[in-house]
């Protein structure tokens, strides 16, 4: 199993080399390290937002809210900011997080106490939240003026070479790979995903356990509204309007089943890298950002074709033992 | 999707069965009929201009694009499927009518090939999933993105104008009176979608898929063969809802139709159609449609910007879903 996770992601690696190597050829600065440090700079948001993606499509769910959630937590933190400004930074991370698990939450009991399906359950949240972001900011944004230049720098800093923003993927990956492989909560997690019957025999509350995925991606998507916003250095209502279907190409890409159960962190921040490299390519190569959509939608059923092929041998081995025995 | 419930309550297994009158009163059209009664109400009280035929005629063109598609994508979700690439196809079929425009296509050929793309994208999605044993909503979130990609990479910021007057007539023309051509076909098609999901063998098929896919192939039901030809239906739908859109419009943008997909998912939902697949019901799925069409129009009137509807949509759908469960818990008996 383990030998087959690693078998996917080598995969994914050296597709990823490829790529590199493929626009070396047409742009040679684009694989310096600067350049490349630079490009995951830019790719950090979505690595966060499809690790926690990740945690909910493995218990057999799925959220479409996120990219909503994050529009409404990055405009209460942005107009927390504008209106006061004294609050440190620090505190407004703490709310984004809050306000973003709080919204999570909300997905997650409807699925753990009245069991509607997830995809139901964030479909309507998904309006809900992008709606409520025009009505808490009245139909207006809130631009670089409004924000203090605090609000605005931290991410933008430098700490040991590399942007803040790149850290705090950098944290969030390994925060996730502790909890995922370390923790109860992880490996209930990924119990829930692979066999929920036998999850709940091993005194493992299915619904529960979806809740905490919930509360987990909704921290994350509220994390990544204070980072969206302070990066682009505006919160309107149609910040990252359609980027949850980026956040769960960056899983399917990563390998991360879609049927629960199967998936890594090493997959799923190299599915986001893999999008990243792609959107930021396209424009030094001279080809039409306007191919990036149809790029991505070939490399998911790609995925999703290679991923089933490693699927459908692991069942014929499966087979053949039996057979053998 | 194939969600497994490992928490079921023991089944209540009644001592005789329930009057018709009773289960007709409790079922979940009823509960639809009653909704739509109240917004119709509360509809007319809230602005003087809704109660007014040319008003009503209005409001059905916000929901006969949208419903043509959820007709043939209950019949695909009541099987299991789902797919996300509908609002998609719409763009791509678009983007392709306006392609033959430029090479001076008639209506005719405008038509066929606004409908053949649909259902030719449908039919790529069927072999995808079918085919190869892939998820659907993995392999139409990618397909989404492959067609509407597509539709970007040919039009780029650019737009598709001057379609022939005779085009105009199937967005923005007229059967008799205030009934639009939209609705006649939307009505139309509403009546051969209920026959062939509840008065023929193929529609049982689909409730059996649904409801156990594995028993029905082995009670002889070729479950690919159905569930192939329920993505090339909605496909299809997805190209005739490109036909209608692109002539009301008249031109095409390949954001057309952006999010359209989730609005059908919705209305199929609201319709009363199990989201894991086995139960639903058209009748449902056009109350639902009607409901939604009346909300939009209704705030429309009120000046009610469409980012506020939204709000509105998703409680509706969270709470019609989850009020039925919260009754059943407290009552014990949930209408079905």
């Amino acid at each position: 199993m383990s030998a087959l996770l690693k078998y996917r992601e080598m995969f994914l690696v050296a597709a990823i080399a490829l790529l590199i190597a493929a626009i070396t050829l047409r742009f040679p600065a684009f694989a310096r390290p600067q350049n490349l440090a630079a490009v995951f700079n830019d790719t950090s948001i979505l690595v966060i937002l499809a690790l926690g993606q990740m945690a909910v499509i493995l218990t057999r769910s799925i959220d479409l809210s996120m990219a909503s959630n994050l529009a409404l937590t990055g405009m209460i933190v942005a107009l927390t900011n504008a209106n006061f400004p004294g609050i440190p930074i620090p505190l407004i991370i703490l709310e984004a997080l809050t306000i973003g698990a709080v919204l999570g939450a909300f997905n997650g009991v409807l699925i753990w106490k009245l069991g509607i399906p997830a995809i139901v359950v964030t479909l309507g949240t998904l309006t809900i939240f992008r709606g409520a972001t025009f009505v808490v900011a009245g139909g207006t944004w809130v631009n670089a003026d409004r924000m203090t230049p605090a609000f605005i720098a931290l991410q933008r800093g430098e700490f040991l070479g590399m942007p803040v923003l790149s850290w705090f993927a950098i944290v969030a990956i390994v925060a996730f790979y502790l909890v995922m492989t370390r923790t109860p909560v992880g490996r209930s997690i990924y119990a829930v995903g692979v066999n929920p019957s036998a999850a709940v025999y091993a005194g493992i509350d299915v619904g529960r356990a979806k809740f905490v995925a919930f509360c987990i991606s909704g921290m994350v998507a509220g994390l990544c509204g204070y980072l969206w916003v302070s990066r682009y250095v505006i919160a309107a209502t149609e910040v990252a309007n359609g980027y949850e279907l980026n956040i769960i190409a960056a899983c399917v890409i990563g390998g991360v089943s879609i049927a629960g159960g199967i998936g890594s962190v090493g997959g799923a921040v190299l599915g986001a890298l893999f999008l990243g490299i792609i959107s930021n390519a396209l424009p030094v190569i001279n080809i039409s950002p306007f191919w990036q959509m149809a790029i991505s939608g070939t490399a998911i059923l790609a995925a999703v074709i290679l991923n089933a092929r490693g699927e459908r041998k692991q069942g014929r081995i499966i087979l053949k033992k039996a057979e053998a025995a | 999707m194939s969600a497994i419930e490992t928490s079921a309550a023991p089944r209540r297994i009644p001592d005789r069965l329930d009057t018709p009158l009773k289960g007709a009163v409790l079922s979940w059209e009823a509960l639809l009929v009653a909704v739509a009664v109240a917004i119709f109400v509360i509809n007319s009280l809230a602005s003087p201009y809704f109660l007014n035929a040319w008003s009503l005629s209005d409001l059905t063109f916000n929901f006969t694009e949208k419903g043509l598609i959820a007709l043939a994508m209950a019949l695909l979700i009541i099987s299991g499927e789902i797919d996300l690439s509908v609002a998609a196809i719409i763009a791509l079929a678009s983007t392709l009518m306006g392609m033959a425009l430029q090479a001076d296509a008639g209506t005719p050929m405008l038509v066929a090939i606004g409908i053949g793309t649909g259902l030719l994208c449908g039919a790529f999605n069927g072999l995808l999933v079918t085919g190869l044993g892939l998820p659907s909503i993995v392999v139409t979130i990618g397909t989404m993105s492959l067609f509407r990609g597509v539709a970007f990479i040919i039009l780029g910021d650019q737009a598709f104008k001057g379609y022939p007057a005779s085009f105009a007539f199937f967005g923005q023309g007229y059967v008799w009176w205030v009934v639009s051509f939209e609705l006649t076909l939307f009505l139309a098609a509403a009546l051969v979608y209920w026959f062939l999901l509840h008065r023929t063998s193929f529609g049982r098929r689909i409730f059996a898929i649904g409801n156990n896919s594995v028993a029905a192939q082995f009670s002889g039901v070729r479950v690919a063969r159905v569930k192939f030809i329920l993505f090339c239906l909605t496909g299809l739908m997805a190209g005739v809802a490109s036909v209608l859109i692109t002539s009301r419009l008249g031109s095409t943008r390949p954001s057309i139709a952006q999010g359209y997909e989730l609005e059908v998912i919705t209305m199929v939902v609201l319709g009363g159609v199990s989201i894991l697949g086995g139960a639903g019901s058209i009748v449902g799925v056009v109350l639902a449609a009607l409901i939604m069409g009346m909300v939009t129009f209704g705030f429309g009137l009120l000046n009610v910007p469409g980012i506020v509807m939204s709000i509105f949509i998703g409680l509706l759908l969270i709470l019609v879903i989850a009020l039925p469960i919260i009754w059943r818990r407290l009552f014990g008996r949930r209408p079905a």
